[in-house]
């Protein structure tokens, strides 16, 4: 039989449980025993290539580029894991939410202490650039999401313990430990 | 402005227990609470401004922002949506040209919504400052605001006569009505009031409340609690001063009876306090009342005054040595969480009017920590009945479950809205007919509010008492052509999110959450799953600390239980899954501030 096929991606997070991933250590030779890759910051793959098994998320939704590679993902992935604080309840980006748009903007590109040359105010709008949403959204008000993995990150044990979890289709162990919400 | 706030906390010695009569009367004097003054009334009090300005935020009749000359309020429960309230809302902001939530430019008119305002007979109802308006129309709406412009004064824009009853007396003039229709042992005319305190003068307290006991008589605010037991529990704690609380915060919708009572029997609810101070052993008693009903209290302190002098109030009651109880009132400023018991105390102690844990109990540990009664406008009216009577003539009316008899507060699509006293035991369709619905009409009746349950045709037998309906007695009847989801389950559930104090998580989320799966149905994006969703997430409010949070879910649960066609006919057939997500909606707003085409 063939191995499982996994595919991971980051939307609005700040890739700490793609960290978290490679904090299983030496488990990682284990990992690739037992599945494939496919489109994963993990082997560089940018596209789908085949239909997957499970998908990762991590991250919340902020713009319109995220929405279009998380519903890509619902597509081609069988079983979606939202992962972590930002895919299942937005997170820290999330703390705009209460923030008018426009504020956003121009704390962003013309007022905030960062700001250090945009001397003619122009606030990006290149067709190329992805649209932000009115306010940053958890997967699962996007998709329809299969499981959620808390924590920021989800300790790689968590992680490890739910991927071998839904590859072997045994039980997943949850000690108390390993489940941790920050 | 400072000498104006002095006087003020002189009025209260400076007592930061007081702090609610404080803030009303700062509101009041100067139409909103300005910064310098909070940080005054804290400097004076002692208190950190956070700790003023929490009590202020919480309450919607306080503002931080001025209000205007004349501020509006306009109800927004379902009862004034089903008599008309938009039009009348869209007549106000046309003529004003602002929105709700707004003050005219030129500082003179302030336009607010607000909770059930106790009218829902006389719907739709306005406050406009401290002034009850009821009954308006678009056409009354441009005389308000052309009158408003003349710089009336609100007296001279009263254009009908005043309401019924007492409503007409010199210290109320009132346009609001009674519509009292069905009088009973409680509501009867020849009452003579004292003569149940003169009667107790011979009796101890043990014997009062094994009188109450002998009645079975059950708390009319809604959760039934037996009244003699609840007296006997703060009877037998012990305490420095004990406190006995009328409960006249009335704020489920649909309610209105107790505005009735405070108006027609104010006399029976000040003798059932002094009955229930004697009772308990407590000096002191406290009417705590909605900020909505502020236009009753000049004649209500005249009514305790009078008391006073006939020496019904005061020391040494009616020559029985040591029998000592007065009555203050307390105003409430317009939260509806202050009803439940817990909450109502904290707010008498000039703190946000959020629900303690118990236990323990205010039996136990109410106000300032002293074992307190709460008690409701309609339980201690009938105390006295019982002190008259006799338990055994109390248990003669209603069914052994339910003794005696009940106000009911019934509004909506029926000839005859109004407050009726029956005796517990009628079925639904027994109160159908006596308020002039016929049953084919009706499509559901709301049974107890907003944190009751909504009843289809196929249940109009069943039977007022607590052994199976129980209520507090709001019934609000909802004719064939309404649109129950958007009407009724909506705007309360609205309601429930607009009132929560926010201390629970359960509460202060899942309202919203439950709020727009609703509205997702209602805009044809529902699935099955949403229908599954709601019903069980609704459960878990059943983990908030107080009524208003276990109940939150109740107009969604009962509609669900009772008309899930309605649900089933909107949501989509063909799909398990949609999650509403609408993305051009979602990027028009930055698309504008940006100044880009959204490309889709």
């Amino acid at each position: 039989m063939s191995k499982p096929i996994v595919a991971t991606t980051s939307l609005a997070g700040c890739f700490g449980c793609h960290m978290s991933v490679l904090d299983i250590d030496d488990r990682i030779l284990e990992l690739f025993e037992l599945v494939e890759f496919n489109k994963s910051p993990i082997d560089d793959i940018k596209k789908f290539t085949k239909h997957c098994d499970i998908g990762l998320i991590e991250g919340g939704c902020c713009n319109s580029e995220n929405i279009h590679v998380l519903k890509e993902f619902r597509e081609h992935c069988r079983i979606l894991v939202s992962v972590g604080e930002c895919a299942i309840m937005g997170g820290l980006p999330a703390m705009r939410n209460g923030i008018p748009i426009r504020e956003c903007f121009e704390e962003a590109y013309l007022n905030g202490p960062t700001v250090v040359a945009n001397e003619e105010g122009i606030l990006p709008n290149d067709p190329e650039l992805p649209m932000l949403l009115d306010r940053v959204y958890p997967c699962h008000e996007i998709v329809k999401i299969d499981y959620f993995l808390p924590g920021c990150p989800p300790r790689a044990d968590l992680i490890w313990e739910a991927l071998v979890a839904l590859v072997t289709g045994d039980e997943m162990k949850l000690p108390y430990e390993v489940v941790k919400f920050d | 402005m400072k000498t104006g706030v002095r006087k003020i906390l002189e009025k209260y010695g400076k007592d930061k227990t007081r702090l609610m009569d404080i803030l009303i009367d700062v509101q009041s004097e100067f139409g909103f609470i300005p910064r310098e003054i909070t940080v005054q009334i804290a400097d004076d009090l002692g208190m950190s401004e956070v700790d003023v300005d929490q009590t202020i935020s919480f309450y919607h009749f306080f503002s931080q922002k001025p209000t205007g000359k004349y501020h509006i309020f306009l109800n927004n429960s379902a009862v004034a949506n089903m008599m008309g309230r938009k039009e009348v809302a869209d007549t106000f902001t046309r003529e004003l040209g602002i929105k709700f939530d707004e003050v005219t430019s030129d500082g003179l008119v302030g336009l607010f919504e607000t909770s059930c305002i106790g009218m829902n007979d006389q719907e739709p109802a306005a406050i406009i400052n401290n002034h009850i308006f009821t009954r308006l129309t678009p056409f009354r709406a441009k005389e308000i605001v052309r009158d408003i412009k003349e710089g009336k004064s609100i007296e001279d824009m009263f254009v009908a006569d005043y309401g019924d009853g007492e409503n007409r007396s010199d210290l109320i003039k009132s346009v609001v009505s009674n519509n009292i229709r069905k009088i009973g042992p409680i509501l009867e005319r020849n009452y003579k009031s004292g003569q149940a305190i003169e009667k107790i003068t011979q009796m101890t307290p043990e014997q009062v409340i094994d009188e109450v006991k002998k009645s079975n008589m059950r708390g009319r605010g809604g959760a039934g609690f037996p009244t003699g037991l609840k007296w006997e529990f703060c009877r037998n704690t012990k305490g420095e001063k004990k406190y006995i609380f009328c409960n006249a915060d009335e704020g489920e919708p649909g309610t209105f009876k107790d505005r009735v009572i405070l108006t027609e029997r104010p006399r029976l609810l000040f003798e059932g306090m002094v009955i229930a101070g004697y009772a308990v052993g407590a000096t002191e008693g406290i009417l705590y009342i909605r900020h909505e009903y502020k236009y009753l209290q000049a004649y209500l302190e005249s009514i305790l005054e009078k008391a006073r002098e006939s020496n019904y109030l005061g020391k040494n009651i009616q020559g029985k040595k040591g029998f000592n109880f007065d009555i203050r009132i307390q105003f409430g400023a317009g939260a509806y969480v202050c009803g439940e018991e817990s909450a109502l105390i904290e707010s008498a102690e000039g703190k946000r009017g959020e629900p303690r844990d118990r236990p323990p109990f205010p039996v136990e540990k109410g106000y300032l920590d002293m074992p307190t009664v709460v008690n409701n406008v309609e339980t201690l009216c009938s105390v006295v009945k019982v002190v008259l009577n006799g338990g055994d003539w109390y248990k003669s009316f209603g069914t052994t479950e339910s003794t005696g008899t009940k106000l009911l507060s019934i509004s909506g699509d029926c000839k005859f809205p109004g407050v009726y006293e029956v005796v517990w035991g009628f079925s639904i369709n027994d109160i159908l007919d006596m308020v002039g619905a016929h049953a084919e009409d009706v499509q559901a009746v709301q049974v107890g509010g907003p944190s009751g349950a909504i009843i289809a045709a196929n249940e109009f037998n069943r039977i007022l008492g607590y052994e199976d309906l129980a209520t507090g007695g709001s019934l609000i009847i909802i004719g064939k052509n309404r649109d129950i989801l958007t009407n009724i389950v909506l705007n309360f559930t609205e309601f429930f999110i607009e009132e929560s104090c926010g201390s629970c998580s359960t509460c202060r989320i899942i309202p919203t959450l439950l709020h727009n799966k609703l509205v997702k149905i209602l805009n044809a994006r529902g699935v099955k799953q949403d229908i599954d969703d709601m019903i069980e997430w609704g459960r878990i409010l059943k983990a908030s600390r107080c009524g208003l949070g276990q109940t939150a879910a109740n107009p969604i649960l009962s509609s669900i239980k009772n008309f899930r066609q309605l649900y089933e006919e909107k949501i989509q057939k063909n799909k398990v899954f949609d999650s509403g997500f609408d993305l051009s909606a979602a990027v028009k707003e930055s698309c504008k501030v940006t100044g880009r085409v959204p490309n889709i």
